[in-house]
């Protein structure tokens, strides 16, 4: 059975997914309200998985919410906190449960989160547990025994199109599809110039590639990223337009700006489709697709 | 020359650790943690001074030569009566040394330092993890450089996200090992072997505890006279 996400990919028209984080606790509301929102409106959602290493409510059990809801769900796994054992057994039960897309990340270090001193696994890296899949689904696991029962995912993993240095970056990225990666949700891009050149190399790969997109909410905040997240370059440009926006309207202007990028890379057919990753202001996806121009229910 | 490298434990867990004991005899080690400054004779010296300020009895001090040397009990045997009076030994070697010592000497051992890393002296006053002993080394494939140990996720298959401008994504003082590994393999025009994709890792080298043993042409001929007294 084809996942709708997958159904999506293939379809050829401009996907949309964006993220969801579960929250730190069992309190559920607030994600249930913008799954309630949103199942609709993009073709999938991703369930981090502790996301920046800081414990949450499981991206499985996320993922769950999300198909219980009638959504289409990507399940994110790490392999921060789980070993092979963990991981495929982790696979197993997403499968029983109706989660039919996963996104294959290493996963940031421990010391970065909120449990410093946890042990950190990293049995796998995100290569392997792509492969890791392919092989649990022609039936076997990774110790080279019979599974009982098929499974099937529609693999994704990730990439930094402007990691520095970039060449090691793409070897790996090259090495995930080979690993059998079917879509790439890419680290956020500012720089339609960058991302256009990126895809101009990546187009030759059977690929579906998501730019990512990060909702702006301030100038400081597009700084911070600057400074702390690797791989991540918001131009001087958008950083002036965040900081003349009025005040009280700098959330209004972030809505524009990724609108805008949404826009161009729909218009100008850039990649397959983006990730809009909205980090806690979930609820702007819908405004921000509605300022791209690109509305429309689920294709199914 | 690989080093132990070491670093004082905290103050108020030296506190507590030694909280039961008055009597105290010290310990230090003439190579590494000499060289590392944390429990050479000056190192000794102020841990003497430390503990006499805090009231306790210190029974005697040492530096000796090697801790982690078996020969280091016999050395030992001139200081036996501040021993024997000591309720505790404050060990300022690394966790190799406090252990030999453990093994010898019936008394209570506390460790003085926290053991951080086996290291290669890189340059003058600097030392680094290059090797973690996992048992199934891979470097003939990474241009000898080690990212099980260099990497801090250890990953085999090229860097992962956070790694920026050649540092690692915990700490810009610490290279990234895939950024080293490839502008080695680059160089050396073996591009093609970081393209590969590698594996699970196999984590069951040497199980641990890890043990040996030398098997000597002696201990053959031993076995092989056995097995010929069997048969
Ligand atoms: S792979 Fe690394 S840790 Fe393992 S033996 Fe080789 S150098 Fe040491
Ligand atoms: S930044 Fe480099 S060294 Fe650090 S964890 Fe990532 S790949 Fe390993």
């Amino acid at each position: 059975m084809v996942s709708e996400f997958k159904k999506a990919l293939v379809s050829g028209k401009f996907v949309v997914t964006c993220e969801l984080a579960p929250p730190k606790g069992a309190h559920l509301d607030k994600m249930t309200h913008h799954i309630d929102l949103l199942k609709d409106k993009v073709d999938a959602m991703n369930l981090t998985d502790h996301q920046s290493s800081v414990m949450r409510f499981p991206s499985l059990g996320g993922a769950i919410l999300v198909k219980e809801k009638g959504g289409e769900a990507i399940l994110q796994m790490t392999c921060r906190d789980r070993n092979r054992m963990a991981l495929q057994a982790d696979l197993l039960f997403a499968w029983s449960r109706g989660v039919r897309n996963v996104l294959c990340l290493t996963g940031d270090s421990v010391m970065l989160g909120d449990h410093k001193q946890a042990k950190p696994v990293f049995d796998l890296d995100s290569s392997q547990l792509v492969a890791a899949i392919r092989t649990m689904e022609k039936g076997k696991d990774l110790g080279g025994n019979d599974l009982d029962g098929e499974v099937s995912f529609c693999a994704g993993a990730i990439v930094t199109p402007e990691a520095d240095p970039l060449e090691p970056q793409l070897i790996k990225f090259e090495k995930k599809i080979d690993a059998g990666a079917e879509f790439i949700q890419t680290q956020a891009v500012y720089d339609m110039d960058k991302f256009k050149t990126f895809m101009d190399y990546a187009r030759q790969f059977p690929v579906k590639i998501l730019a990512g997109i990060i909702l702006l909410t301030s100038a400081p905040m597009a700084r911070f990223m600057n400074k702390n997240i690797a791989g991540v370059n918001v131009p001087q440009n958008l950083i002036d337009e965040m900081a003349a926006a009025p005040k009280g309207g700098a959330l209004a202007k972030g809505i524009e700006i990724a609108g805008r990028m949404v826009r161009q890379i729909h218009e100008e057919k850039i990649c397959d489709g983006v990730h809009i990753m909205a980090i806690g202001k979930e609820e702007t996806v819908p405004d921000i697709m509605a300022a791209a121009g690109v509305v429309r229910a689920t294709a199914s | 020359m690989i080093r132990s490298i070491t670093q004082p434990k905290p103050e108020e867990e030296l506190n507590r650790l030694l909280a039961d004991f008055n009597r105290i005899f010290i310990i230090g080690c003439g190579t590494c943690t000499t060289l590392t400054r944390t429990g050479g004779m000056e190192q000794v010296a102020a841990m003497k001074e430390r503990l006499c300020q805090a009231g306790k009895m210190v029974t005697g001090q040492t530096v000796v030569p090697v801790a982690c040397d078996n020969l280091t009990l016999e050395m030992m045997k001139e200081f036996d009566a501040g021993i024997q009076q000591a309720s505790a030994l404050l060990v300022m070697s690394c966790a190799f040394g406090v252990q030999t010592l453990a093994r010898q000497i019936q008394k209570n051992i506390i460790p003085a330092l926290d053991t951080l890393f086996i290291g290669k002296e890189t340059a003058v006053g600097q030392f680094q993890e290059i090797c973690t002993q996992c048992g199934t080394c891979i470097i003939g494939e990474t241009g000898g450089i080690c990212p099980v140990t260099s990497c801090h996720k250890g990953l085999v298959n090229g860097p992962c996200g956070g790694t920026d401008k050649g540092k690692c994504e915990i700490d810009k003082n610490k290279d990234c090992a895939w950024t080293l590994i490839y502008h080695r393999l680059k160089a050396l025009d073996r591009l093609d072997t970081m393209r590969r994709l590698f594996g699970p890792r196999n984590y069951l080298g040497e199980p641990k505890p890890g043990k040996f043993e030398i098997k000597t042409e002696v201990d053959d001929h031993q076995s092989n006279r056995f097995l010929k007294k069997d048969g």
